[in-house]
């Protein structure tokens, strides 16, 4: 009952607030060969703005290593004779190409939002289009696939693994043959791993497919390394498969296995996972329960690896956290799933 | 060495007390019987038994062992029937079979002649999906599955629930012809009409046992006469004759109302007072295992 | 004086190609309580739902309460009650407001159901557990209490399903008890069952196999007629002919 006045309490919250598509504490560095005073007053300006972050002045080379590793969402480069064009440009006369603005692209709400705030407080609402050259780095074109595919696939192994082995396990309580297996002299650890393994091997069927479509229809670059990618995603898979476990410990029908499943794991995923929107503009109090849910480490590696390209060592937080999250779920759930009926 | 032995056992959950310590012994060989309605307890006991839910107090030894200590012995040892018929619905009836075979590392071709008789009924079926079998059907193909690796002992829990009555007597002579062949059982029904045929049972009652017996010395244990009373208006009947002196008790028992007499009853007196209702007649009658185990429940 | 509550002729039902009613005919007498018995399979849920004006004959006709059961059978739902085994009441509301519920549902006025409700609970001797969650109850006192709310309404037919399964045998008499009085006010009972010792409870009993009722008469007249001990062994006899398969 109490999740049926819940549910639509945090839905309008996450929706109202949390989840618009603009962008809050977007990390901005800024190369300016010259720091004139024009280039400062804009500064001041993107400074001055709640919506960004300002990192400080860089080199070029510095940051591009910014945005590699995701301290920066965007750069913004002024080009060198930034005064003397912009004198031309407030007289009427075209003047192309006038700041590059390159963007983190991984997320591409984000920095679609970004690039137009950037051009609207550097130059005001008199730019125009073409001053600007805007780069969007790891994803050019800007597919959204791009963006969804690591989302999906933290989706889809949840949906697999948790939901179908929870079912799976609790109707056998509901039709009575659990008690049946329990009496024989199976152990119920290999009860529990016979379960599992059908499971796992679609899990991983599905993985493989997925991981394919993404190279060769989509196009994702996967530069981080498929190894990496892969061995993570099993990882992601075998916590899938404990949470369905523990649901199943918990549940005594498979009307309750669906629903815990629903209720408690698939909405934090949509909602608090970064898979539909920016986990940078939920609310604090959002920002903290996102960091229990396994998905929201899993798509945010997944990202990294898939379309930054950032290698698997780059991504050691979220393997540390999605590692120990497994162990923990996996040892409960061991624990509860005992050979008695309590 | 006796095939169960029970010592006590009780158990609640949370306010309710599932079991509060009962005792009994099946001997081996023997075919026993629980025999009370839903909720006396008897599938928590067959749970404990059946090494799944721990007793809070007592004890309890299947084959002589201990179900708490030497659950992973006694599990190979039993075969065990849950109230419902716990089978794959969507395997056919030889793969039920040879799953459960699978499970408990045996052989099915070994078991075969112990499980035919049972399996026979059901074989012209064995490529039909156990789920669109009737109830008769499935229950003989839950039996021949906790058959299959020999047990010593057999736990049936209801087995003739929910099943027409054809199919209950074939059912209860299967089991004699196991009991026949060594096996011991130990078996429940709600059903008050079946306790004649096992060996001995155990009324229980509301998590207590009244009365354990054999079906004959149970029915001894009645010991005030019993007479059979019937009338045209059985209602009329009923009303009156909770009136007339030295009736203890008067209530409906299948097409007439049975009648405890107390140590002033006289049946000339009863048709005598009565005689204004058409079509009485009053006649001894043996008790049946109801009237018993009303007398117990009001102890 | 007595005069027919149920009466169905040649009523038959076909799935298809299959028979599952073939033409049964029989009548029922205000005031009886008619044992409906059958093996699993042998037609009793499709007969007895037509005769609740769930499910259209395909051929004969039957009037139930003095109602058509082809045309009238919304008619004939408001003239007849219905418990089943497996029929629960509302675990998590009271006795009392189950009562009001299910008067609700039947149209009872707000004094009527109020008056009704003291009636039954008194007749149960349950006016202290007026409040009592119904959940709570124990399951002997929850059967007695889903036969009175079936009744409340006062249909002319009460349909029983497996009434007294599994219940002790005390309760079951205290049922059978209930279920006379009902009967003496003029209420038919009907009962289907597969157990047979509740069938000798019944004035009279039909026993269906393969589609067609193929034994209808009192209990003891149908156990002189078939030289048998029990109606299990009636049933027995009869139900071994049935050729339909399982």
């Amino acid at each position: 009952m109490m999740i049926v006045i819940l549910i639509p309490i945090v839905l309008m919250v996450l929706f109202g607030f949390a989840i618009s598509t603009e962008v809050n504490n977007i990390k901005v560095a800024v190369v300016a060969p010259h720091r004139t005073d024009m280039i400062r007053e804009a500064v001041t300006r993107l400074e001055r703005n709640e919506y960004f972050t300002f990192c400080g002045y860089v080199g070029e080379k510095e940051a591009d290593m910014l945005l590699r590793s995701g301290r920066a969402d965007a750069v913004v480069v002024f080009a060198t004779d930034y005064d003397r064009r912009m004198m031309q440009a407030s007289e009427g006369l075209p003047s192309p190409a006038l700041i590059q603005l390159v963007l983190d692209a991984s997320d591409v709400n984000t920095a679609g939002a970004a690039q137009a705030y950037l051009q609207g407080i550097l130059l005001g609402s008199a730019s125009a289009q073409d001053m600007f050259e805007t780069r969007m780095l790891f994803n050019p074109r800007m597919k959204s696939a791009f963006n969804f595919v690591p989302g999906i696939m933290g989706f889809i192994f949840i949906l697999v693994c948790a939901m179908m082995t929870s079912i799976s396990i609790v109707r056998e309580k509901e039709t009575g043959t659990m008690e049946v297996l329990l009496v024989s002299p199976v152990r119920p650890r290999r009860i529990i791993i016979a379960k599992m393994i059908p499971y796992f091997v679609i899990s991983c069927i599905v993985l493989v497919m997925i991981l394919l479509l993404a190279r060769y229809l989509l196009d994702v670059p996967m530069s981080g390394g498929v190894a990496g990618i892969f061995s993570l995603s099993l990882l992601y898979i075998i916590l899938s498969l404990s949470l369905g476990l523990l649901v199943s410990a918990i549940a005594r029908t498979q009307v309750a296995a669906l629903l815990i499943s629903a209720m408690v794991m698939m909405m934090p995923i949509l909602m608090l996972s970064g898979l539909l929107f920016p986990l940078e503009n939920l609310p604090a109090f959002f920002q903290v329960i996102s960091c229990t849910v396994p998905a929201r480490w899993y798509i945010d590696a997944m990202r990294k690896m898939m379309i930054q390209g950032v290698p698997l060592s780059e991504v050691w937080l979220d393997c540390l956290v999605l590692l120990g999250m497994t162990v923990l779920l996996l040892t409960v759930a061991f624990k509860r799933f005992n050979d008695k009926l309590e | 060495m006796k095939a169960v032995e029970v010592n006590d056992v009780s158990k609640r959950f949370g306010k309710v007390e599932a079991l509060r310590s009962v005792s009994f012994e099946v001997e081996r060989g023997e075919l026993f019987g629980l025999i009370g309605p839903d909720g006396a307890g008897k599938t928590t006991l067959f749970r404990i038994l059946a090494t799944l839910l721990e007793a809070d107090g007592g004890t309890a030894l299947v084959d002589g062992m201990d179900v708490c200590r030497d659950y992973t012995s006694i599990r190979s040892r039993v075969g065990y029937m849950p109230g419902r018929f716990s089978l794959y619905q969507d395997l056919t009836v030889e793969e039920n079979l040879a799953f459960f075979a699978a499970l408990f590392g045996v052989d099915a071709r070994d078991s075969y002649s112990l499980v035919a008789p049972v399996y026979r009924h059901i074989e012209p079926f064995a490529k039909r999906r156990a789920g669109r079998l009737s109830g008769g059907m499935k229950q003989k193909l839950a039996l021949s599955c906790a058959l299959i690796h020999r047990p010593s002992v057999l736990f049936l829990d209801e087995p003739t629930t929910g099943v027409d009555a054809l199919s209950r007597g074939e059912f209860w002579d299967m089991l004699t012809d196991l009991k026949n062949s060594g096996i011991s059982i130990l078996v429940s029904t709600p059903y008050m009409d079946e306790a004649s045929r096992c060996d001995r049972i155990a009324l229980c009652n509301d998590g207590g046992i009244l009365g354990t017996d054999s079906p004959v010395r149970i029915l001894q244990r009645f010991d005030s006469p019993l007479y059979a009373a019937r009338a045209d208006d059985m209602f009329a009947l009923l009303g009156a004759a909770r009136k007339v002196r030295g009736v203890e008790r008067c209530y409906p028992f299948g097409q007439s109302h049975h009648i405890v007499a107390g140590r002033d009853f006289s049946a000339e007196e009863f048709t005598r007072e009565l005689s204004w209702l058409e079509g009485l007649c009053l006649e001894p009658v043996k008790p049946a295992i109801e009237d018993v185990f009303i007398k117990l429940m009001q102890k | 004086m007595k005069d027919t509550v149920i009466s169905v002729h040649e009523l038959t039902k076909r799935f298809g190609r299959f028979t599952a009613v073939d033409r049964i005919s029989f009548e029922v007498k205000r005031g009886e309580i008619f044992g409906f018995l059958g093996a699993n399979g042998a037609g009793k849920t499709t007969a007895m739902r037509m005769l609740c004006g769930l499910s259209y004959p395909t051929s004969g006709r039957g009037t139930v309460a003095g109602f058509d059961i082809r045309s009238e059978g919304e008619r004939i739902k408001r003239h007849i009650g219905y418990m089943s085994q497996r029929f629960s009441l509302y675990n998590e509301l009271t006795v009392f407001e189950n009562m009001n519920f299910f008067a609700g549902i039947y149209g009872l006025s707000r004094q009527e159901t109020a008056r009704r409700a003291g009636e039954l609970l008194e007749r149960l001797d349950f006016a202290s557990e007026r409040n009592t969650l119904v959940g709570a109850l124990p399951l002997g006192w929850k059967q007695k209490l889903s036969f009175v709310i079936a009744s409340i309404h006062r249909p002319e037919v009460v349909f029983l399903d497996e009434p007294t399964g599994g219940v002790d045998p005390l309760t079951r008499r205290q049922f059978w008890e209930m279920i006379y009085e009902e009967a003496d006010k003029g209420t038919t009972i009907f009962v289907t069952t597969h157990y047979m010792d509740e069938a000798e409870y019944c004035s009279r009993v039909s026993i269906m196999v393969d589609g067609r009722i193929k034994a209808l008469d009192t209990p003891e007249e149908l156990k002189k007629g078939f030289k048998a001990g029990s109606m299990d062994e009636v049933f027995g006899m009869l139900a071994r002919q049935a050729r339909r398969g399982e």
